[in-house]
């Protein structure tokens, strides 16, 4: 069951769309500049239509069922996020109209910049970068400004444990800066003595996740951000598991100087089959003056009768823009409706029911699937996919096999520090129903895994794709198709 | 509790199961003295009040819908089928993580591949990436891919003045670390010509726009062999829309083509999302950033479709990756794919030159006023500048009183261009919208 490519789809000469007529005269084309052929497909409306709704139906989504993706927070998307990003006076406003003509996205995004802070402990919040991975750049560039802007550039070196994201070593490099790795002790926490060893005067920051990428709380926090700020170092804090603290924790309230924010994992922005996001950073109050620009302050009015005038200014000391015009607004919008749907107490009970589901399903699954650090976790925890009398059986196998049984599988081979690593994350949105269901799955094939092996090793089965062949496509690189016909008749 | 389907009945179970008396007790490895803070935060509201409260923000707002648009500098009024939003709400799209189990995610991968081959056919280039945040971030991408191919040798980067201001800003962002010059954009109105001067054996890469900021077509073809004698790589910035009636950058052999894809589909949203463009040549692709999709087959022995290089990735890279992006741009890049599979050959063109016909017609217009000055010399695209006989700001203002929203202060940006004005013109102004932009300058010309 495949479908053609688009190009497959045309046909000389037919339209997808109606466009108006020319309502003032022509003016003579640019000589030696106009293009000849211009190699799009030509299909009609109708066409285009059913490829790409057909398209969609190979997909796995979230609105099609259980995606518990290991530190990826695919929560439910609500759907009156998707219409409030879409009201007109949002989506048709230009970026760089007089703030006086835009006071209500303005008012919006101050208000989710405070909201931010609140829930964050932080002094400061720029909502511009646009990823998790631009924030982990933003954060990393305004630790370099402020040792620079205090004479102490000899400060390079960023300390980053061995389960952290790939993007923080990535956005260290790509900020000038150096990685230093730190090891995982045996309960999945920082390691404290190479944390000592590693601290000294040339240690700009330090990189944490918390809860980190085993789903677990760092439990000698205190003692890692106090080692860190006793070495004169600032402590970054990559926010990707946000949802476990919500109403919880403030990590500027433990001494993080410096959090990114995911608004599409935390704050319900749908993913997009890879994006767009939304990494709005908080910072410390003596980083404020570093954040990248434009922020959106309030000037307060004279009069009591009028509303305060938003403006957008630049930081004093900014790092400069990360990103052309003012971020991500479509996924403000949607991050701001969903907060205000969740207030204060919703919030707490996001962060509740997430860490809830986690360690319900860890519970159901602990004694069939080995659990390195089993313990208490947050919003996920991290399971072993192979077992000494299965030989043959793979993480890979086992995630390829819940595909049959309707299940999106969990995040396989990270964090690094785990063999055969499941990371699973079921997130708040899911009922007890749901979570027993794919506890039975995945208690079926532990069984298969023994009895059946060559069903795991074969799966999916029912999907309408198999197995893809990787190792062919790194070698042709067929990255682009080309019209098969082009006439040159218009 | 919005969107938690939790009976209290569950929840006893559940921590039963767990073997916790209670939902604080899951949280007992987090610091006492400051867990659980009392946050300073409003009560929550009902979908209902949500949207009466955001119906009121948004219409505190003037919008491109009921106001006449010539403001552009980089983000434009477009006309966007509305075939393109009804894929974008397909739920399997929407709401679908990156492609990384290929058995489930065939849609968004061959969405990719159409798009990278789209993109490619439209440029002339040979590959495209998966897509970057925006026009200006593709542009520090392009030249952190130019110093990797010149194995850090090379630092210096030209850019012309005439690429849009904020993508320097941006450019010299994230460049800050680096030990890396950037020059070349000191005067606005020096042309390619300068860059040529300039060009020595420490030059990276050098940065034009097509069209440029000011709406200028201008031919490369100098300065990209010039730029290649030199051993540097040529980036343009285009407009994609505008490569629908212009001669595509591989004409005049550029090396690396980014832009800001907002155009193709993508509304005007205050800013964002919109789409970072980056393709390049072949001998390139292993140094681009960003995910990349490539044609396969499956067990089954069905053509599909993988991410592919990853080993180029900073998931498996690490520090040494060639950059650290992870979450790209996948919506807008399938909203751009829809609109170009659905406005096609003819209808992009033709969108193209209805830009190009109704921006000098506009022009013709505006420099027969009195107090008007048409400030661009050779041929421009949809947008073009205008010195004016007083402040743009206090032009705008005249005009906003008319319901137009006028043209972008260039005073900001480039002091030697005191009192003009950058407008913009696209399919969606009619000629009578035009006609009264005229006509609403030349009564904000007078005292």
């Amino acid at each position: 069951m495949t479908e053609p490519v688009i190009f497959d789809l045309s046909s000389p000469g037919r339209l997808g769309v109606s466009l108006p007529e020319p309502d003032v005269p022509a003016y003579p084309l640019p000589r030696g500049l106009a293009r000849d052929d211009l190699p799009l497909p030509e299909v009609a409306e109708n066409d285009v239509v059913r490829h790409f709704v057909r398209l969609s139906q190979f997909n796995y989504s979230i609105d099609t069922g259980f995606y518990p993706l290991g530190s990826c927070t695919m929560k439910y998307n609500p759907k009156v996020n998707e219409d409030a990003a879409r009201l007109t006076g949002f989506a048709h406003s230009h970026p760089l109209q007089e703030a006086t003509t835009v006071q209500g996205n303005l008012a919006l995004m101050y208000s989710l910049q405070e909201w931010l802070k609140e829930i964050g402990g932080f002094a400061g919040v720029s909502l511009q970068p646009a990823a998790g991975a631009h924030g982990e750049l933003t954060g990393i560039l305004i630790i370099r400004a402020y040792h620079r802007q205090r004479g102490d550039a000899k400060r390079t070196k960023i300390l980053i444990p061995d389960s952290a994201h790939g993007t923080n070593p990535a956005s260290t490099s790509m900020s000038g800066m150096d990685v230093i790795e730190l090891p995982s002790d045996a309960r999945g926490n920082i390691d404290l003595q190479a944390l000592r060893r590693a601290c000294d005067d040339t240690v700009a920051a330090l990189m944490l996740t918390n809860p980190n990428t085993l789903g677990l709380f760092e439990e000698h926090v205190r003692e890692v951000v106090d080692q860190i700020h006793a070495c004169g170092g600032l402590v970054y804090g990559d926010g990707a598991n946000m949802n476990a603290l919500l109403g919880v924790l403030r990590p500027g309230d433990l001494g993080f100087d410096v959090l990114h924010f995911n608004l599409h994992k935390t704050f319900s922005t749908p993913h997009g089959g890879g994006g767009p996001g939304s990494g709005p950073v908080g910072v410390a109050p003596a980083l404020v003056d570093f954040l990248p620009g434009p922020i959106i302050e309030a000037v307060e009015s004279d009069g009591d009768e009028e509303a305060p005038l938003y403006r957008p200014v630049m930081p004093a000391r900014s790092i400069g823009r990360v990103k052309a015009f003012l971020g991500h607004f479509g996924m403000h919008v949607r991050a701001y409706t969903y907060m205000r749907m969740q207030g204060k107490s919703g919030l707490r009970a996001i962060a509740d029911h997430a860490v809830l589901n986690a360690n319900y399903l860890r519970t159901r699954l602990r004694g069939t699937y080995t659990i390195p650090h089993d313990r208490v976790c947050m919003h996920e925890f991290v399971a072993e996919g192979r077992w000494e009398d299965a030989p043959g059986v793979r993480a890979l196998d086992i995630a390829k096999r819940l595909m049959d049984y309707g299940f999106h599988p969990p995040t396989n081979y990270f964090p690094l520090i785990v063999h055969e690593a499941l990371m699973i994350e079921p997130t708040e949105s899911e009922s007890r129903e749901t979570l027993d269901a794919f506890a039975e799955a995945m208690l079926t094939i532990a069984r298969e895994a023994r009895e059946t092996p060559e069903v795991l090793l074969t799966a999916p089965h029912k999907t309408p794709f198999g197995r893809l062949d990787e190792v062919r496509a790194a070698k042709e690189l067929v990255l682009c198709c080309r019209p098969v016909e082009m006439t040159d008749e218009a | 509790m919005a969107y938690i389907p939790h009976t209290e009945r569950d929840r006893q179970a559940m921590l039963a199961a767990i073997g916790v008396s209670s939902l604080d007790e899951l949280f007992q490895a987090v610091p006492a003295e400051v867990r659980f803070p009392d946050l300073d935060l409003p009560e929550a509201l009902s979908e209902m009040e949500v949207m009466v409260e955001l119906q009121a923000l948004a219409e505190a707002n003037v919008d491109t819908q009921h106001y006449a648009c010539f403001l552009g500098a980089g983000a434009y009024n477009h006309f966007i089928p509305s075939v393109v939003d009804h894929i974008l709400r397909r739920n399997e799209f929407y709401t679908a993580y990156t492609p990384y189990q290929p058995e489930i995610s065939q849609g968004t991968l061959q969405a990719i591949f159409e798009y990278q081959s789209l993109i490619c056919n439209l440029t002339g280039m040979d590959v495209s990436n998966a897509s970057h945040y925006d026009g200006a971030t593709a542009l520090a991408e392009a030249a952190t891919l130019a110093l990797a191919h010149h194995r850090e040798k090379r630092r210096t980067l030209l850019v012309s003045a005439a690429v849009h201001p904020e993508y320097r800003q941006v450019l010299r962002t994230y460049m800050q670390g680096m030990d890396v010059t950037i020059h070349g954009d000191e005067s606005c109105c020096t042309g390619p010509d300068d860059l040529v001067r300039r060009l020595n054996d420490q030059t990276a890469m050098v940065a034009v726009q097509y069209p440029d900021f000011f709406g200028h077509i201008v031919d490369f073809a100098a300065l990209a062999e010039a730029t290649h004698a030199a051993g540097a790589l040529l980036c343009v910035v285009v407009n994609p829309l505008a490569l629908g009636m212009l001669k595509p950058p591989s004409a005049f052999q550029a090396d690396v083509v980014v832009g800001e894809g907002q155009s193709l589909g993508i509304p005007l949203s205050f800013g964002g999302p919109y789409l970072g463009l980056f393709t390049t040549k072949n001998e390139y692709v292993r140094k681009m950033a960003g995910r990349l999709v490539g044609e396969t087959v499956d067990s089954r022995g069905q053509r599909g479709y993988v991410l592919t290089l990853t080993p180029r990735e900073q998931h498996i890279r690490r520090d040494k990756a060639t950059s650290n992006i992870c979450t790209n741009q996948g919506l807008m890049a399938l909203a751009s794919a829809v609109y170009l599979s659905v406005m096609g050959r003819q209808g992009l063109r033709k969108v193209a030159e209805l830009c190009y016909h109704k921006a000098h017609y506009a022009s013709q217009a505006i420099e027969r006023l009195p107090r008007y000055k048409l400030w661009n010399k050779g041929p421009f695209f949809h947008e073009f500048v205008v010195a004016c006989p007083k402040p743009p700001a206090e032009i705008n203002e005249v005009l906003l009183e008319h319901e137009i929203l006028g043209g972008y202060d260039l005073t900001g940006d480039y002091p030697e261009l005191p009192n003009h004005m950058l407008l913009a013109v696209t399919e969606m102004n009619s000629k009578e919208e035009i006609d009264d932009l005229v006509s609403a300058l030349e009564e904000a010309s007078h005292d």
